[in-house]
């Protein structure tokens, strides 16, 4: 009976595909195909001329694609009376986006700023409760602020959207900045103060730089919030400001004779195209941000 | 560079229903090394962040360099502070985080450049002057933390446990580099700490605080050699003080009485006329002497523990009454346990308590 030296199983690396793990990456691949299957069906459809979509092969590649639907979506459909596509939307999405997401990100931080260096008793539930506000449906505000603001003289203007869109972001904004903040060590602002920094030089020397991550999650938050709004955009946006979304909807709901569907998927991914950008340029940011709130960046 | 005294009169503090501080005065000469010591939560660092405006007084006043400086601003104090987690601006390289504050005054920027020069110099972190303080080991940030403080030229140095999140070997290191530093600058420093040893070794004067009060304000070698109470008794020192209870009597002359045991007190010098009553007798460890077991004075005890510690060893025995105290021997001590010593307390080494007070006799 000799003992035979056997290399240990633990030492061995543990085989990559056990049954889990194929379980896991089926689920994945399942879970893409769901969300992929709508966007190939769209994109396929945005090339291919009418005729060929008239056939009804849905999942079937172009078989002469072509970028015209874009082109028309684009330069020359029609959204209710005039026919200059969608790019007066995308214009307007722009300037409406642009002034709400600066101003609602400057005014959220040093709102966030301010509370972080309020520490009270019971603070984390004052602010637990305003999240829960931050979730209250608009529909609830809509009438009261129409009023409010035709009461101003501000009316539906571009203004009026920038504003709107600053106040129902500040909830969140605010939150976001002042957990962040409030996350921070007392002692950074101690020295700050001992250094002779007033409260508008810590924040913007000093907290704000800091902050970077958290500015880079809100510009998500706020970018992809505000451009995929339609309601308020419709209410107090006004007449020449309509935001993209409204243009959109009207393009695929207000057709004369046969439905353009190539016009319509076109329509719809330019539409999405910020947004998506947004997502894929800034992912690792989106992580890195929230992580570095978690573990006190 | 100036030096400014600090003068706190009746100073008051507290946080909502919570009294901190309570008529709390205290004197700090220029150039002096003042350490705060005591354990934590007894206001040391409420008591530095008020000489440095970080938090409102409710009563008494603050003095900086012969000016009342109770409601200025921090950056009028003419101080500056070093913080435990030393609280660099961690998006700003080291030459920046030591350069801030003057900027924010408005300092010229070849004065900026000579001072942050010269502070970076004696702190040696030349090298490391546009790294990031990620990028640095934590006795690093520490130094420029302090140089941060170094630049501002200011009267009087504030450190809030500056050296509390370091290891042991840094700390000594980094322990050694500011006691060179005031040496160097002559600057008055109020240094908070519960590390006796950075106490001892660095301060003038230390202030032993407990509960909000200072139990006693002395130079390290009177705090360690006649404690006032009790408590600064066993809170300096390590290992710590022995304390054993008995009882004081006057006879042919003042003994101490434990058990069988009688220790001469001639030689003590008592505070005020002693009386026969019950008392608790401290002795440190360093001063417990071995001796003959004819020596009238001998007292006779059991070895339970024998602690080399490097240096010298320390002998953990008990007294007939099965009172425990230690003693430090040479390193080269023939002791092991279950033996019988004779040991001897000398009366001029001895500290003796009241009872109930704790009060030094
Ligand atoms: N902002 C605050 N609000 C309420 N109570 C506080 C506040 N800061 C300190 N205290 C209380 O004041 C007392 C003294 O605190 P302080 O921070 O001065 O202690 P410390 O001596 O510095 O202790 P440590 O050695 O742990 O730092 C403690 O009881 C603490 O709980
Ligand atoms: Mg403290």
């Amino acid at each position: 009976m000799t003992a035979v030296a056997q290399p240990l199983p633990a030492a061995r690396r543990p085989k990559r595909m056990t049954p889990a793990r194929w379980g896991l990456y089926a689920f994945i691949f399942i879970t893409a195909l769901y969300f992929l299957l709508p966007l190939y069906v769209m994109v396929v459809t945005s090339l291919k001329p009418m005729a060929e979509i008239r056939q009804g092969n849905l999942l079937a590649l172009p078989v002469a694609p072509s970028i015209d639907a874009w082109v028309k979506a684009w330069t020359s459909a029609c959204t209710g009376l005039t026919c200059q596509g969608i790019k007066i939307g995308f214009l307007n999405s722009l300037r409406i986006l642009v002034p709400s997401v600066v101003i609602s990100i400057l005014v959220g931080s040093l709102t966030g700023y301010a509370l972080s260096l309020w520490r009270v008793r019971g603070a984390n539930i004052l602010f637990g409760t305003m999240m829960v506000v931050a979730f209250i449906p608009y529909q609830v505000f809509i009438y009261p602020l129409v009023r409010v603001f035709s009461f101003t003289g501000l009316g539906q203007s571009l203004s009026t959207i920038v504003i709107i869109h600053t106040i129902f972001g500040l909830p969140t904004m605010t939150l976001l900045f002042r957990n962040y903040f409030a996350s921070l060590p007392v002692e950074l602002f101690k020295a700050a103060r001992v250094d002779g920094a007033g409260f508008y030089q810590i924040y913007a020397l000093i907290m704000m730089p800091m902050a970077i991550p958290m500015i880079v999650v809100a510009v998500i938050l706020q970018t992809t919030g505000i451009w995929n709004d339609f309601i308020l955009g419709l209410v107090f946006a006004g007449r020449d400001n309509l935001p993209m979304t409204v243009q959109l909807n009207n393009i695929v709901n207000s057709t004369q004779g046969e439905r353009a569907y190539n016009v319509d998927m076109a329509a719809t991914l330019l539409t999405a195209l910020l947004p998506l950008a947004v997502y894929f340029g800034s992912g690792r940011w989106f992580v890195r941000g929230i992580a570095a709130g978690a573990v006190k960046g | 560079m100036q030096k400014s005294n600090v003068d706190i009169r009746s100073l008051q503090i507290g946080f909502g229903g919570l009294k901190v501080l309570e008529n709390l005065d205290l004197h700090v000469g220029a150039s002096e090394f003042l350490v705060l010591l005591g354990p934590s939560g007894c206001g040391k660092s409420t008591l530095l962040n008020a000489i440095a405006g970080l938090i409102d007084v409710r009563g008494g006043e603050i003095h900086v360099g012969g000016r009342d400086v109770t409601w200025a601003e921090p950056k009028d104090r003419g101080i500056a502070m070093v913080f435990q987690s030393y609280a660099l601006y961690p998006r700003m390289s080291v030459r920046r985080n030591m350069s801030f504050g003057l900027t924010v005054a408005g300092t010229p920027r070849d004065e900026i450049e000579r001072r942050v020069g010269e502070a970076a110099q004696m702190l040696r972190l030349t090298s490391l002057l546009d790294r990031r303080p990620s990028e640095l080991s934590g006795g690093q940030r520490q130094r420029v933390a302090i140089g941060r403080a170094l630049v501002r030229h200011a009267g009087v140095y504030l450190f809030d446990e500056p050296l509390s999140n370091l290891d042991a070997q840094l700390r000594a290191e980094l322990r050694v580099e500011i006691k060179r530093l005031h040496a160097r600058l002559g600057a008055t420093m109020i240094y908070v700490t519960h590390d006796q040893i950075e106490a001892l070794t660095l301060a003038d004067r230390i202030a032993v605080m407990q509960g909000g009060v200072i139990q006693q304000l002395d130079t390290p070698k009177k705090i360690y050699r006649e404690p006032v109470n009790r408590f600064v008794a066993s809170f300096v020192g390590s290992p710590a003080m022995n304390f054993i209870p008995g009882q004081l009597a006057r006879g042919s002359e003042v003994a101490f009485i434990a058990g069988v045991n009688r220790v001469s007190l001639n030689g003590y010098a008592f505070r005020s006329q002693p009386t026969d009553a019950p008392a608790v007798l401290g002795i440190r460890p360093e001063h417990i002497e071995l001796t003959a077991s004819n020596d009238p004075s001998a007292v006779s005890a059991r070895v339970e523990m024998v602690e080399p510690m490097g240096a010298d060893t320390l002998i953990w025995c008990r007294l007939a009454d099965s009172t425990a105290f230690s003693f430090r021997h040479d390193a080269d001590a023939q002791v092991r346990v279950g033996d019988t010593l004779n040991v001897r307390f000398p009366a001029e080494a001895l500290s003796l308590f009241d009872e109930t007070s704790g009060q030094r006799l």
